[in-house]
C-alpha cells in the first residue's frame, strides 16, 4: 500500500486547485477521480477518442486545469472510483486493474454535487433528463436531449442548458422557471461581483430572445404524459412565490425531451461515512459538513472544499480548493505561519468574492416548501425502489419520524443510488409531515460510495488462500 | 394514577423488549416501552434475519425452533407481515477439515432436536443447483428461513399500540432510582417514568443499564458486518452457510442477496458501528462467491455494521435480577432474533407469575462483586 501526505477525492476545480497548491508547498499528493480526466462536472473533458471539433469546444478553463495538472508532480489516479475512506486515513478505490488502497495523513473531500429533481407525475419517463445530466451530454459529447426540448426547473443551469441546446443546433420549446424575473434581478449586486459572468448571462438572454424561446417565470411542470413514440406532452402551470401551484392558466407543450432540475445538493458520502458533523443550509443545497475557516471538518485530518462543502459554484470551488490546499500544507507543517498568512489573505478575498456570486446562484436553486407540499400522493419519490409519496405518508402514520426509520419501513433510499437522488426531497417531505430537518436527519453514510462489481472486488483467489477468522462457536 | 406510572416498564425497544412489552400488556399489565431512539433501529432492525438452526448454539436449539415457528406465524399473533419466509438451509464443507467439523456440529445440533442431516454433493446440488460443485459434503435442514429485519419495528409498533403499550421513543434513560413504590426511570430531556417492575432490554448497552442498579456484568460488543447486493436473477432459494459458521447467504424475493457470517468491523457501544475493515469485507464476499459462484455477476450495494451482545459464557441473560424486587433483564441471546418471540414471551410469563414452558437463563451466574472505586 503506498502512502502520501494528502489524498484528494475528486478532480473538479476544487480538487485540482487544492492538489496543485498543496504540491507546490511540498506535500506529496494523490488525486483520485472516477472520471477519465480532470475537470469535474463543470469542465468535463470530451472523451479522448472524440474528434478535434468537439475537443476545441471544451471550456478553456478546463483545458488549462488539465494542462497545469499534467505539468505537476501530483500522482493522478483517474478512472478510479473511491468506495471507502477509513479514519487514519486509508482510501480504497476500484480502478481499471482492480481494487487499490492508499494511505495518507490527510484527506480532502472534493467530490462535488449531485442534482435534485422535485418529482411530478411522469418524471421518471425516459424522455426526461436532468439539467445537470444534459449539460454533461452537451459538453462532453455534443449530444442533444432531443430535437425539441422543454427546459424546466430552477437556477442557472436553466440558461446553461438552453444555450447549450441552441449552440448544438437543437430547439428549445420554452424555459419554465420557478423564479420570478425579480428574483433574478434581486441578486444583481452579487452578480456584479463577477461582471464577466453577469455579462455572459445578459448575452445569453439576448440570444434566447432572438431565437424566440419563451421564458415562463414563476411556472413549474405539473405533469408529463406520453403521447406517441418518443413524444411527450408537458403540462405547465403558474406557481406562488413559495412554489405552490396556482390554479390557472395551464399550458401544454408537445416535445420529444424535457430537461428538468431543481438545484444541486452537496455530495457528502465521505463526511457522512466518517460521522463528521453536518448542518442544514437551505441556501447552499441542504445538508453540508460543518467546516472552520481552514476547511477542517469535525474529524481531524478530514478537509472539504468545493460544492461538497455546500453549493457555491465552480468559480468558488476553484478559489476554495486553492485555499484548502494551502491550509492543509499549513496544518501538515510545510508552510510557516507568516508565509501562510501572507499567501492566504488574497486567496481568502478571491474566495469570498467568488462565493458571493455562487451563493446568489445557489439561492435560486434552493428548495421551496410549496414545491414539496404540492407533490401528489401517487407520485414516485424514490425511483430506484418505486416508492410513492403516499407510501411515505403511510409510514409516517405508522410512526416513522427519521429518514432512516422511513427507509427501513418502505425501502425508500435502499436502491442503487442509496438515496443520493431522493434523500433531500424525501427529507423535505418528512418535514412537511411534521418535524424539523434536524429531527429527520440524513441517511446514514455507508460504503461503498458506488455499487461495486462483486467479481472485481473479490478478485481471483483459491479457496485455500482465503484468510478466514476463527470458526464461530458451537 | 399518573399518566407516567405503570405496572411494568421495559427499557430498550429492540425485538427483545418489544416482545416482553407486548406479552405483558396482553397479560393485562399497564406497560410502557422506552427507547432513546426509534423502535428497532439497532441490532433488531439491521440484523440478517436468518432463522437458521445451522448457526444456532446447540444448547439454544429448542428455543430457536420455537422462535422460528412463531416468526412464520407472525401474521396470526402479531398481526403484521414482517416478510417471514420458510426455506431450507445448507451448511457446506469444502475441505477435509471442514467436512469433519460439519459432521461433528450437525451431530451436536441434531442431538438438541434440530432435524439436520448430512447429504452428498449430488443431493445438495439437486435441491440447490447454485451451490459450487466442488463441495465435499453438506448438512441439510428443512427448517430454515428468514425475516425481513428492517420491517420488525413497523410490525411491532402497530401491535404494541394496539395492545395498549405506552411507547416512549426519542428520550434515553439516564438512570434508575429505587423507591417504595418500585422504580423511577430518569430520562434525558423528558419527565421521569414510574413503574412497579422494570425489564432491562438494552442489547449491547446492558452493561451500562445493569450498573445503574449496582449490578456488574461484562457484556461484549460484537461489530457484525452485513453486505447487500443489487437485485439479480434468482440464483438461490435456500439459506446457505459453511461449516465454520463464517457465512450466511440468502436471496430475497426482490432479487437482492444478503451476505453475512459474523465478520467484524470497527466500532463500540458509544459510537456504534463506525467502519468496515476493508479486508474483512473482501474476505466475506470471496467466501460468498465461492459458495454461490453466480454472485460474481452482481454488484455490492451497501455494507453496514450492527452491534450484537454476548456474555462471558456466551449464553443468554434472561430472568430476575438478584437482590432486587421485580427487576428483570433480557439479552445476549445468540441467534437472538430467531428466538426473541419465544424467549421474550417466556420472560413475560415469568413476570406475570406463571411458570415458563422452558427454563430461563439466570443472570445471577454472571454477576461480579462491585468494583471498588479507584
Ligand atoms: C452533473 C452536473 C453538471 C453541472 N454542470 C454545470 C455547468 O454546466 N456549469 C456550471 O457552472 N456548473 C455546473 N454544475 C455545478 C458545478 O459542477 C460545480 O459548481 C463545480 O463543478 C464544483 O466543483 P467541485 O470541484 O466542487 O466538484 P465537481 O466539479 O463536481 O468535481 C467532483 C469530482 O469528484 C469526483 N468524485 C466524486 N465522488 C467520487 C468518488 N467516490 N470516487 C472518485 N471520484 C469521485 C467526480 O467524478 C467529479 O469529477 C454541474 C453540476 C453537476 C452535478
Ligand atoms: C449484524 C447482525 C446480524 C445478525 N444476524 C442475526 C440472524 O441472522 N439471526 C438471528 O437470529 N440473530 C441475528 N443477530 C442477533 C440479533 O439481531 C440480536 O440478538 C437481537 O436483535 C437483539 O435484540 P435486543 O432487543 O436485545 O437488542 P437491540 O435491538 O440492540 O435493542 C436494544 C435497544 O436498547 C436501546 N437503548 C440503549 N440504551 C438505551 C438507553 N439509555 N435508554 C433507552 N433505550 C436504550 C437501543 O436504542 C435499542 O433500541 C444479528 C445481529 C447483528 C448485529
Amino acid at each position: 500500500m503506498s502512502a502520501a501526505d494528502l489524498i484528494i477525492v475528486g478532480g473538479g476545480p476544487a480538487g485540482v486547485e487544492a492538489a496543485l497548491e498543496a504540491e507546490a508547498h511540498g506535500l506529496s499528493v494523490i488525486l483520485m477521480d472516477e472520471a477519465p480526466q480532470a475537470g469535474g462536472q463543470v469542465y468535463r473533458a470530451p472523451p479522448r477518442a472524440f474528434s478535434g471539433a468537439i475537443q476545441r469546444q471544451a471550456d478553456p478553463i478546463g483545458v488549462r486545469l488539465r494542462d497545469r495538472l499534467s505539468a505537476s508532480r501530483v500522482q493522478q489516479f483517474f478512472d478510479h472510483t473511491v468506495w471507502s475512506v477509513s479514519p487514519g486515513f486509508r482510501v480504497d478505490a476500484l480502478g481499471p486493474k482492480g481494487p487499490v488502497s492508499y494511505e495518507a495523513r490527510a484527506v480532502l473531500a472534493a467530490s462535488g454535487a449531485q442534482e435534485r429533481v422535485v418529482p411530478f407525475p411522469g418524471w421518471t419517463r425516459p424522455e426526461i433528463v436532468g439539467l445537470a445530466g444534459a449539460t454533461i451530454m452537451l459538453k462532453s459529447q455534443g449530444i442533444l436531449p432531443g430535437r425539441l426540448t422543454l427546459v424546466a426547473g430552477q437556477g442557472p443551469l436553466l440558461l446553461i442548458v438552453a444555450i447549450g441546446i441552441l449552440k448544438a443546433g437543437g430547439r428549445v420549446a420554452a424555459i419554465v422557471d420557478l423564479a420570478s424575473r425579480a428574483e433574478w434581478l434581486a441578486d444583481w449586486p452579487a452578480l456584479a461581483s463577477r461582471p464577466d459572468l453577469a455579462v455572459r448571462g445578459l448575452a445569453w438572454r439576448a440570444k434566447l430572445a432572438r431565437a424566440g424561446v419563451p421564458i415562463l417565470y414563476r411556472h413549474a411542470i405539473r405533469q408529463v404524459e406520453k403521447v406517441g413514440a418518443r413524444r411527450v406532452s408537458v403540462t405547465v402551470g403558474p406557481v406562488a412565490a413559495n412554489g405552490m401551484p396556482l390554479a390557472a392558466p395551464l399550458r401544454g407543450f408537445e416535445v420529444d425531451a424535457v430537461a428538468v432540475g431543481n438545484g444541486l445538493t452537496a455530495s457528502t458520502d465521505i463526511t457522512r461515512l466518517l460521522r463528521a458533523e453536518h448542518h442544514f443550509e437551505p441556501l447552499r443545497g441542504g445538508w453540508a459538513p460543518k467546516l472552520d475557516a481552514y476547511y477542517r471538518s469535525s474529524v481531524s485530518g478530514l478537509y472539504v472544499a468545493g460544492d461538497g462543502a455546500g453549493i457555491a459554484g465552480a468559480a468558488a470551488a476553484a478559489c476554495d480548493g486553492r485555499l484548502a490546499g494551502l491550509c492543509i500544507a499549513h496544518d501538515l507543517g510545510t508552510v510557516a505561519e507568516a508565509e501562510f498568512r501572507r499567501a492566504a489573505a488574497p486567496l481568502r478575498r478571491d474566495a469570498a468574492r467568488a462565493r458571493r456570486f455562487g451563493t446568489a446562484m445557489a439561492k435560486l436553486m434552493a428548495l421551496r416548501q410549496g414545491q414539496v407540499q404540492a407533490i401528489p400522493p401517487e407520485t414516485v419519490l424514490c425511483r430506484c425502489e418505486d416508492i410513492t409519496r403516499a407510501e411515505l405518508t403511510r409510514a409516517v402514520g405508522d410512526g416513522a419520524r427519521s429518514l432512516n426509520q422511513l427507509k427501513a419501513w418502505t425501502r425508500c433510499g435502499m436502491g442503487p443510488c442509496q438515496g443520493r437522488i431522493c434523500g433531500d426531497v424525501v427529507g423535505a417531505v418528512l418535514v412537511v409531515e411534521g418535524g424539523t430537518r434536524e429531527d429527520v436527519g440524513q441517511f446514514t453514510g455507508r460504503t461503498p460510495f458506488r455499487p461495486l462489481p462483486l467479481d472485481q472486488l473479490a478478485g481471483d483467489l483459491a479457496y485455500a488462500d482465503l484468510k478466514l477468522p476463527p470458526p464461530a462457536p458451537l | 394514577m399518573s399518566e407516567l406510572t405503570f405496572d411494568s416498564a421495559v427499557i430498550g425497544a429492540g425485538v427483545m423488549g418489544a416482545n416482553v412489552a407486548l406479552w405483558l400488556a396482553r397479560g393485562g399489565m399497564r406497560t410502557t416501552l422506552i427507547d432513546r431512539g426509534e423502535i428497532c433501529r439497532e441490532a433488531s432492525g439491521v440484523n440478517a434475519g436468518t432463522l437458521t438452526l445451522h448457526m444456532t448454539r446447540a444448547a439454544l436449539i429448542p428455543y430457536a425452533m420455537k422462535g422460528r415457528a412463531l416468526w412464520l406465524s407472525s401474521q396470526a399473533w402479531l398481526g403484521a407481515d414482517v416478510g417471514a419466509r420458510s426455506a431450507s438451509g445448507f451448511s457446506l464443507a469444502f475441505t477435509e477439515a471442514e467436512e469433519e467439523m460439519l459432521v461433528k456440529r450437525a451431530e451436536a445440533r441434531s442431538a438438541m432436536g434440530a432435524p439436520i442431516r448430512i447429504v452428498t454433493p449430488a443431493e445438495a446440488r439437486a435441491i440447490e443447483p447454485g451451490i459450487n460443485p466442488t463441495i465435499r459434503a453438506a448438512a441439510f435442514c428443512a427448517l430454515d428461513g428468514h425475516v425481513t429485519a428492517y420491517l420488525t419495528g413497523r410490525g411491532y409498533r402497530a401491535a404494541l399500540l394496539q395492545a395498549g403499550v405506552a411507547l416512549h421513543e426519542g428520550h434515553g434513560v439516564e438512570g434508575i432510582g429505587v423507591s417504595d413504590a418500585g422504580y423511577v426511570i430518569r430520562r434525558c430531556g423528558a419527565a421521569p417514568i414510574h413503574a412497579r417492575r422494570i425489564v432491562l432490554a438494552g442489547g449491547v448497552w446492558l452493561e451500562t443499564m445493569l450498573a445503574w442498579l449496582g449490578q456488574h456484568v461484562s457484556v461484549r460488543c460484537l461489530i457484525n458486518q452485513l453486505i447487500v447486493t443489487e437485485r439479480m436473477r434468482p440464483v438461490m432459494r435456500s439459506v446457505v452457510g459453511i461449516a465454520n459458521g463464517l457465512l450466511s447467504l440468502k436471496q430475497f424475493e426482490n432479487g437482492t442477496v444478503l451476505i453475512g457470517g459474523g465478520w467484524q468491523g470497527k466500532g463500540d457501544p458509544i459510537r456504534g458501528g463506525i467502519e468496515p475493515i476493508p479486508d474483512n469485507l473482501i474476505g466475506n464476499i470471496q467466501l460468498a462467491r465461492h459458495a454461490i459462484p453466480a454472485l460474481g455477476e452482481t454488484r455490492v450495494l451497501r455494507i453496514w455494521l450492527g452491534l450484537e451482545s454476548e456474555t462471558e459464557d456466551a449464553m443468554p441473560m434472561v430472568g430476575p435480577l438478584p437482590g432486587l424486587t421485580e427487576a428483570y433483564v433480557i439479552g445476549c441471546v445468540h441467534s437472538g432474533y430467531t428466538s426473541a418471540p419465544y424467549i421474550g414471551r417466556l420472560l413475560a410469563e415469568r413476570i406475570l407469575g406463571r411458570e415458563p414452558e422452558q427454563p430461563l437463563f439466570d443472570p445471577a451466574r454472571l454477576m461480579k462483586p462491585r468494583q471498588e472505586q479507584a
